[in-house]
């Protein structure tokens, strides 16, 4: 039988998970998916038809193993299954939370050409919470090589890198801005999206590698690459920066008391636990009304967030149609689910504010779509006269984020594009600058955990190259 | 964790702290700050480093106490650690040979004033310091200041101390002996009310001013854009892009009302935390 034919068999449907209500969840920091039981996790592993092509790993960007593992659950050797997950991925319980599985592994499975397909992220997700339990197993490690890399960022990428170079013997440092290594992972994505508990104990198994964490280290302020290099006695770099400098819409009364950047509002709330004050020290506030600006993850972690802070409603504001929505299907279901509103084709011209410079409202703008520009998507275009008056006191601007400019300024030699993002060749993340690598979102622009991983993975091989010759 | 290695309390609301951070200690430069946090819940507080020492390895800070943070910081000694402290953050000030340059400081920012009057007198220009407190007991390191630069003058708002008047009063007073021609540049540093006041001043006689803008930030790394301020119409970061500004071009309106957003809530994390003034009918007894 071919495995087109077998999947006509399987259970249609992949098992539910489990969430928390979601009036009750959208009150709360808690996470939202509660994760699949042992039993669950092993029916869903027996949806898998073990593809002899393996087209479920075409589609991630690591190359997870992904049927070894997943008959390793149906198994029930989850142990094996952990190890197995790992050889590819350094951050299971992350990637099976937060990766768009829709578009990568999962939108290959055989399965999902009938049915739906194997929940590939949440069996990576149950092996890695699994093995959390358990107590995390340390990977071996090869015997120093004596060489010293420094990784400029603790994102993701970062963190991928430093974990595949310490596996190889190298002594590996991060230096971290932020005073918690983690990278969007700790200040942009939330609590109930992504435990931050979870961020740190993968932190931590990188700390029992040997891996050094300077955290209040601010490359390009307290010593540039150059020194690094120079100075410190590093014989590689990578860089893995990410895209942190908010855009805004540059419209009039945006610096209103009320307008924030989704970064500031995000940083705010998980990173400094605003939504704890004044247990913890850092105040958020939020009105009653939100408006959210732009229309993908991260817009919808600031909406859903705005509502776990309080606000009565909290309304996406976005200027193509639903379809056109760049955020995780997911994402915006739950959304929806917990109460965010959508205005959709809409766009705001100004802010309105009152004599103490509070937002009071948000002048809009209809669209309606045209023709296909260049991205493939039909072209937004205002209506004329359609002006109308958004009633909000809280504006959250999540249009955007690009790289941070502090490292190209300081670092003599390093190339970037019109867009300062790093130039770096994508087979192996070399920059213009011998010895010095770059990927994640400084070089690609905002894009996802994954990729980042990926990049930070060849970047990683490439490396450890360079540092053998 | 970065111990405190001594402490001083200048006047009573007022403390120098010397702290050991040899990363920092070894770039900064006169007009960049530093982001400390005191421990695991507390909040991010910026402050200029007011001087340092790059052979042992250590800041100085000045910080006055106005609110939770500053007053929980107040509480630590010398022996004691801060869990974070992160820098050298924003750009250094502009220091070149410019003839004559006025830095002119008010109560609290005597301290950042300092180190800049410093490097630009050993750049070789004459400066002119003007210091000006509330009162008498609020004046501190006059002795510094002195030696910083090349005349000093100083002032009490009550006249408490050597004569009354603003620092405006005074700078007003320099321009008429001096003619407008023969001051290159002032820096303004303090509350900033004084700030605005001094940039009225030099406004109308074309004398060009820097200001160091204290605008709430969290990061201070560029991020987050809590600290964004309008100069001459354009959005700044005063983490990254600042802090220093040419005085004319700053909204300062903007900038207080922005300084304003978390009054309730710093408000209340006070009142919790001096466990006194809660008058609610909960029970708590003043606890909460
Ligand atoms: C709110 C939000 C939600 C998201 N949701 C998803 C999702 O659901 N799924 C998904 O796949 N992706 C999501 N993303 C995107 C994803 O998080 C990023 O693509 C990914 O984190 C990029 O990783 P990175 O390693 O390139 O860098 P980052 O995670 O951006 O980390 C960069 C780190 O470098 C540090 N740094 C910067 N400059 C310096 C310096 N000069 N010196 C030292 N350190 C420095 C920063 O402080 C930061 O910690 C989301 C992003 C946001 C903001
Ligand atoms: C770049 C920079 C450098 C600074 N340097 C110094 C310094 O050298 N010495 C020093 O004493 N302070 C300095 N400040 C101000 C200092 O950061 C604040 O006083 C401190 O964060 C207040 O924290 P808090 O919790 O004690 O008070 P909060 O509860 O936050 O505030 C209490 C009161 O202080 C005011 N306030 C809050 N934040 C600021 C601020 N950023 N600037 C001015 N007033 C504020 C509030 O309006 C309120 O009235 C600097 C600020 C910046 C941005
Ligand atoms: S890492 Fe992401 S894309 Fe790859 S298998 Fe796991 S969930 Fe799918
Ligand atoms: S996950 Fe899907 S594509 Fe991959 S082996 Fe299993 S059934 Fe085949
Ligand atoms: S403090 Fe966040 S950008 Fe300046």
């Amino acid at each position: 039988m071919t495995e087109e034919k077998k999947s006509k068999k399987v259970v249609p449907t992949k098992y539910p998970m489990p969430h928390q209500d979601a009036a009750v969840r959208a009150r709360n920091f808690e996470e939202v998916a509660l994760g699949l039981d042992e039993e669950t996790a092993v029916l869903e592993a027996q949806r898998c038809l073990q593809c002899k092509k393996e087209p479920c790993r075409k589609g991630c960007p690591v190359e997870v193993l992904i049927p070894d593992f997943i008959k390793l659950v149906a198994e029930r050797d989850f142990a094996g299954a952990i190890k197995k997950l790992k050889e590819k991925n350094a951050l299971p319980a992350v990637c099976g939370r937060v990766c768009p599985q829709e578009n990568q592994c999962e939108s290959y499975c055989t399965v999902g050409k009938k049915n739906e397909p194997v929940a590939i992220g949440r069996l990576e997700r149950f092996c890695a919470d699994w093995e959390r339990t358990q107590g995390i197993e340390v990977p071996e490690i090869a015997p120093s090589t004596g060489k010293k890399v420094a990784i400029i960022g603790s994102g993701p990428g970062g963190l991928t890198c430093a974990a595949d170079l310490a596996k190889l013997g190298h002594k590996v440092t991060i230096f971290e801005a932020l005073h918690v290594a983690g990278g969007v992972l700790m200040y942009g994505i939330p609590q109930f999206r992504l435990p931050k508990e979870i961020v740190q104990a993968e932190i931590e198994t990188l700390r029992k590698m040997g891996v050094e964490i300077e955290v209040n280290a601010v490359v390009g302020k307290f010593a540039t690459i150059d020194e690094l290099m120079k100075e410190e006695g590093f014989d590689a770099v990578y860089i893995g920066t990410g895209a942190g400098l908010p855009y805004f819409m540059e419209i009039p009364g945006e610096n209103a008391c009320g307008v924030y950047s989704a970064n500031e509002f995000l940083t705010r709330t998980n990173l400094m636990k605003g939504y704890k004050f004044p247990e913890y020290d850092t105040p958020i506030k939020v009105g009653s009304k939100v408006a959210v600006l732009g229309g993908g993850n991260v817009a919808m972690d600031a909406a859903r967030t705005a509502l776990r802070l309080g606000a009565s409603e909290s309304w996406i504001v976005y200027r193509r149609s639903k379809e056109e929505l760049p955020a995780r299907h997911e994402e915006a279901e739950h959304a929806e689910e917990e109460g965010v509103k959508f205005a959709f084709l809409t766009s705001p011209v100004r802010v309105i504010s009152n004599d103490e410079g509070w937002v009071t409202g948000m002048e809009c703008v209809k669209y309606e779509l045209g023709e296909p520009d260049a991205s493939g998507r039909r072209r937004p275009i205002a209506i004329k006269g359609s002006e109308f008056i958004m009633d909000v006191d809280t504006v959250v601007v999540a249009i955007g984020q690009g790289p941070n400019p502090l490292v190209p300024k300081t670092t003599e030699g390093l190339e970037t594009n019109k867009r300062g993002n790093i130039v770096a060749d994508p087979a192996t993340g070399a920059t213009s600058k011998p010895g010095v690598y770059a990927g994640g979102d400084v070089v690609t622009g905002a894009a996802t955990v994954i990729l980042a991983m990926g990049a930070g993975r060849v970047a990683a091989k490439s490396m450890h190259e360079y540092l053998s010759k | 964790m970065y111990k405190i290695l001594s402490k001083i309390t200048l006047v009573p609301t007022l403390h120098e702290f010397v702290i050991e951070a040899p990363r920092v200690a070894k770039r900064c430069k006169a007009g960049q700050f530093i982001i400390l946090r005191i421990h695991e819940e507390g909040e991010r507080i910026p402050l200029t480093i007011a001087d340092f020492d790059r052979e042992k390895g250590t800041i100085t800070i000045v910080f006055q106490e106005v609110g939770k943070s500053t007053k929980q910081l107040a509480t630590l000694n010398a022996g004691d650690s801060m869990l974070d402290f992160v820098g050298p953050l924003g750009e250094a000030s502009h220091i070149d040979n410019y003839g004559t340059v006025v830095c002119v400081a008010g109560g609290v920012g005597i301290a950042p004033v300092f180190p800049i009057a410093r490097a630009l007198k050993e750049a070789g220009n004459e400066v002119i310091g003007i210091m000006g407190c509330r009162c008498k007991d609020l004046i501190f390191w006059e002795d510094r200041m002195k030696d910083a630069c090349t005349e000093l003058r100083v002032t009490t708002d009550d006249g408490s101390y050597v004569c009354k008047g603003f620092v405006t009063d005074k700078l007003l007073d320099l321009i008429n002996e001096r003619g407008k021609e023969n001051i290159a540049e002032v820096i303004a540093i303090g509350p900033v009310p004084m700030m605005r006041a001094v940039a009225n001043l030099t406004r109308e006689y074309g004398i060009k001013t820097i200001v160091s803008l204290n605008s709430t930030m969290v990061d201070g790394t560029g991020m987050c854009g809590c600290c964004r301020v309008t100069v001459g119409g354009e959005v700044k970061f005063a983490c990254v892009d600042g802090p220093e500004f040419d005085a004319h071009a700053v909204d300062f309106e903007e900038m207080m009302r922005r300084g304003r957003i978390y009054k309730e809530e710093e408000q209340k994390s006070l009142e919790k935390y001096t466990n006194k003034s809660c008058t609610c009918s909960c029970g708590c007894g003043g606890a909460k």
